[in-house]
């Protein structure tokens, strides 16, 4: 037996994932629907966009932090895409200028996180205010829609069978993961969050290394802002309300610590996999939206209930 | 307590271990680190359970359930890092979470006056409103004991009480302890430091890997049969000697001032030295280590290294000029406990243990498996999360943290502290390799023979000035502490 960080990381990894499985032994038995390939790829695809700002916000959380401003650098990014767009900037152009902002906005938390000193709830909380303030101003408060079908392809596209949300997000995995598993930069986000004085006693570039986890943070929903846009075939300043709790909530399903220090990229993907499920399954149940909001508040507090008992037991 | 055992994930940390206290005894617990001191602590103060054996207070069998347990029973514990509440008073600490009530509400006037008489009755006079923020170590330490007899403590273990203080302080927890001890209260002493266990003790009970493996009455043992009671093997000459010759001059420290700390602050460390930094707590000692790694920012004075002149802003640029720093506190400042041993010793390598960014995860691990095997390091294994390890192998962690990379000017604050009889020996002889390789150690030390026998010049700071510089082969304890004390010889 292993006592070591992946032998317990990875024990909580399987705790949830079994409980994915469980959840979906469940909905398989009260409803036929759900176990079929198009409800499933369905659910992936609904699950894609949370998956892949969860991710980023994985970063923030683990180097100590948050990131609240996710849902509106989403709503900006896909304003600045899609001015782009129509003014027939073309596609490579307009994604590399959303991403551009996504990640400039994430740029600045991290700036007033390290160098202002902000607690980083009071700093995105303002990103959060005004990034959205910014979508609403540039497009005078209305949604900018339709688009030609070559960017529609990124929501609608299945090559191979699979829909292009999910390859997006998967590739998008498997680069954090790269990152936060592999790299200087992400063993330095551990540190950070596990103890920020001495990992800059260690000579760690503690500054650096903490806005790098917001500019990831920002760069994801920039990603996910793209995805967004191109299956709503329309660009709105009021997207991705509420879509920082969701996100928050899917990574500490996953088991990240919001202490910092502790959390995997895998347990995030799963914590939206859970919470994806699971509203779909409450829809094909015909349970209604007030009901899901109840169900899902519970999951995440007997989640985390898990967690810290699992914690003090060891 | 009798037949303890407890397991933890890959070892064994007590082994059918008995102690037996006596009310008005000073009974000294005594082992290397990682012998099972800290997990028959927890045990007793129902932080950790034990796997089984049994507890008998005043010859009934008890079972502890929790801390708050613990505490009713009358079992009370005095950590090393302090569990006060820092913003409140004196007294609301002593009765922190029983304060005496009169209509539902706090009686502020009833506590201030059974403060002062706990106080009192240890002998002490502190103001009971004074926030314990504003107390000295030592003092705070009292505020604990004062908490423990609120308690109405029948036993009281005090782990390493005397650590962080300096010599009159320790005097001072001493002549509490004889007041304790004379109104019957059995007192657990751990400490590494003989002098005063010999002092202060009655009995004394020696664990090795996890096993009894004697107790005796202190008047009938020498310290040389205690050190080999715990290490199994003879520790001769408890500051190994080395025969290095000074060469380059490494680091040059020129008028470093930190407004209201530090004062024009000069010194120089030269490849193949030992620079002891003796002096009382708070002269500056631990501020001028941290000013050098650029830990802290500075208002005055220039460095040196190797001769060229450094810019020195942040600890990774120490790092990078191959300052390697072993902080005062390691939990705190030394170790991310949260990561594994080999993360930890990667920490200030990653320039080195990577390529485009990314991390040599085969390399890290090689490095520390070697790291661990040299300083012998208990760990079941490299990615062992630092939290599970004991204190004194926490501590062999930072130090591989420096010893695996390039550095060359090495900065020890209090590297002994907490650490056995037997772990200290292997630090010394290390940093006895470090100087023979060409390496120069600057060493902060409250332990003064230690400072002395191991420094080849020891500095005396004195309220942020270096007061006074001697040859430690040519210099005496008295002589030392006079300087430190600000007294003329």
């Amino acid at each position: 037996m292993n006592a070591g960080a992946a032998g317990i990381t990875s024990a909580r990894q399987l705790g949830t994932l079994l409980g994915l499985l469980a959840l979906c032994c469940v909905l398989w038995i009260l409803t036929p629907h759900f176990l079929t390939v198009s409800n499933l790829l369905n659910v992936l695809q609904q699950s894609a966009i949370n998956a892949i700002v969860a991710a980023g916000m994985t970063f923030a959380i683990i180097s100590g932090g948050i990131d609240l401003s996710v849902g509106s650098v989403l709503a900006l990014s896909g304003i600045v895409l899609a001015n782009v767009l129509q003014a027939g900037g073309g596609l490579p152009l307009a994604v590399t200028l959303a991403l551009a902002t996504a990640a400039a906005c994430g740029l600045l938390n991290g700036l007033l996180v390290t160098g202002g000193r902000l607690p980083p709830f009071i700093a995105t909380l303002g990103m959060m205010s005004v990034a959205r303030g910014l979508a609403l101003i540039w497009a005078e408060g209305r949604p900018i829609s339709g688009f030609d079908e070559t960017f529609r392809l990124i929501a609608t596209g299945r090559p191979l069978g699979v829909p292009a949300p999910v390859l997006i997000t998967l590739v998008v995995y498997g680069l954090a993961h790269v990152a936060l598993a592999h790299s200087v930069f992400g063993r330095s986000v551990y540190a950070i969050g596990g103890n920020e004085e001495a990992s800059r006693l260690s000579g760690v570039p503690v500054r650096w290394h903490k806005t790098g986890a917001y500019i990831v943070c920002g760069l994801s929903s920039g990603v996910a802002a793209v995805v967004l846009t191109a299956r709503l075939n329309s660009a709105q300043p009021t997207a991705g309300i509420m879509y920082e709790l969701d996100a928050i909530a899917a990574t500490v399903i996953g088991g990240t610590s919001l202490f910092g220090g502790e959390g995997t990229l895998v347990g995030a993907l799963i914590g939206a996999l859970i919470m994806g499920v699971l509203r779909n399954g409450l829809n094909l149940l015909d349970v209604s939206s007030f009901v899901q909001q109840l169900v899902i508040g519970i999951v995440i507090i007997v989640a985390v209930l898990i967690d810290t008992a699992l914690k003090r037991g060891r | 307590m009798r037949g303890i055992c407890k397991q933890f994930p890959g070892v064994v940390a007590l082994n059918d271990v008995a102690l037996e206290v006596q009310p008005g005894e000073v009974h000294v617990l005594l082992g290397e680190n990682g012998a099972g001191k800290s997990t028959l602590v927890k045990i007793l103060s129902g932080a950790v359970q034990k796997d089984a054996g049994e507890i008998a207070l005043a010859g009934e069998r008890v079972e502890i359930r929790g801390p708050d347990h613990a505490r009713r029973l009358g079992i009370s514990i005095i950590y090393q890092e302090l569990t006060l509440v820092p913003h409140l008073s004196v007294a609301e600490n002593i009765f922190l979470g029983k304060a005496p009530r009169r209509w539902g509400l706090v009686d502020w006037r009833q506590m201030r006056h059974d403060a002062e008489r706990l106080l009192h009755g240890l002998g002490l006079a502190i103001d009971v409103t004074r926030p314990v923020s504003g107390l000295g170590l030592a003092q705070q330490q009292m505020v604990e004991v004062a908490r423990a007899l609120a308690d109405e403590a029948r036993v009281l273990v005090m782990d390493e009480p005397t650590s962080a203080l300096t010599g009159v302080e320790v005097e001072q927890l001493f002549s509490t302890t004889a007041r304790l001890i004379a109104r019957g209260v059995a007192v657990v002493y751990i400490s590494h430091r003989m002098d005063e266990v010999f002092r202060i003790g009655h009995r004394v009970t020696v664990l090795r890997d996890g096993r009894n493996v004697a107790t005796h009455r202190l008047a009938d043992v020498t310290v040389a049969e205690l050190v080999q009671m715990m290490a199994n093997r003879e520790v001769s000459d408890q500051y190994p000697r080395r025969q290095v010759a000074r060469k380059s001059e490494l680091l040059r420290v020129e008028g470093l001032t930190r407004r209201g700390i530090l004062h024009d602050v000069n010194l120089s460390l030269h490849a193949g030295e030992v620079l002891g930094i003796a002096g009382l707590v708070g002269a500056g000692r631990t501020e001028l280590a941290r000013a050098i790694m650029g830990a802290d920012p500075i208002d005055a004075g220039r460095i040196t290294i190797r001769g060229q002149a450094a810019r020195i802003r942040t600890p990774a640029a120490a790092v990078r000029q191959g300052l390697g720093f072993l902080p005062e506190d390691r939990k705190a400042h030394g170790l991310v406990l949260s990561l594994s041993v080999q993360h930890n010793i990667a920490l200030p390598n990653h320039q080195r243990m990577s390529k485009w960014g990314l991390l040599d995860g085969r390399r890290e691990r090689r490095d520390a498996q070697r790291m661990i095997e040299q300083l012998r390091i208990k760990t079941p294994a490299p990615d062992r999360i630092t939290r599970w390890l004991s204190g004194g192998n926490q501590q062999k962690v930072v130090l591989a943290k420096w010893l695996a990379g390039h550095a060359d000017i090495f900065i020890f604050d209090e590297p002994t502290r907490g650490i056995d009889v037997a772990a200290r020996r292997d630090i010394y002889e290390l940093i006895n390799g470090l100087v023979e390789r060409g390496a120069g150690v600057i060493m902060v030390s409250s332990d003064l023979p230690e400072v002395l026998g191991m420094s080849d010049r020891v500095l005396v700071m004195r309220l942020g000035r270096i007061q006074a510089e001697f040859d430690a082969s040519a210099v005496s304890e008295a002589a030392v502490m006079n300087a430190a004390f600000g007294v003329a010889s």
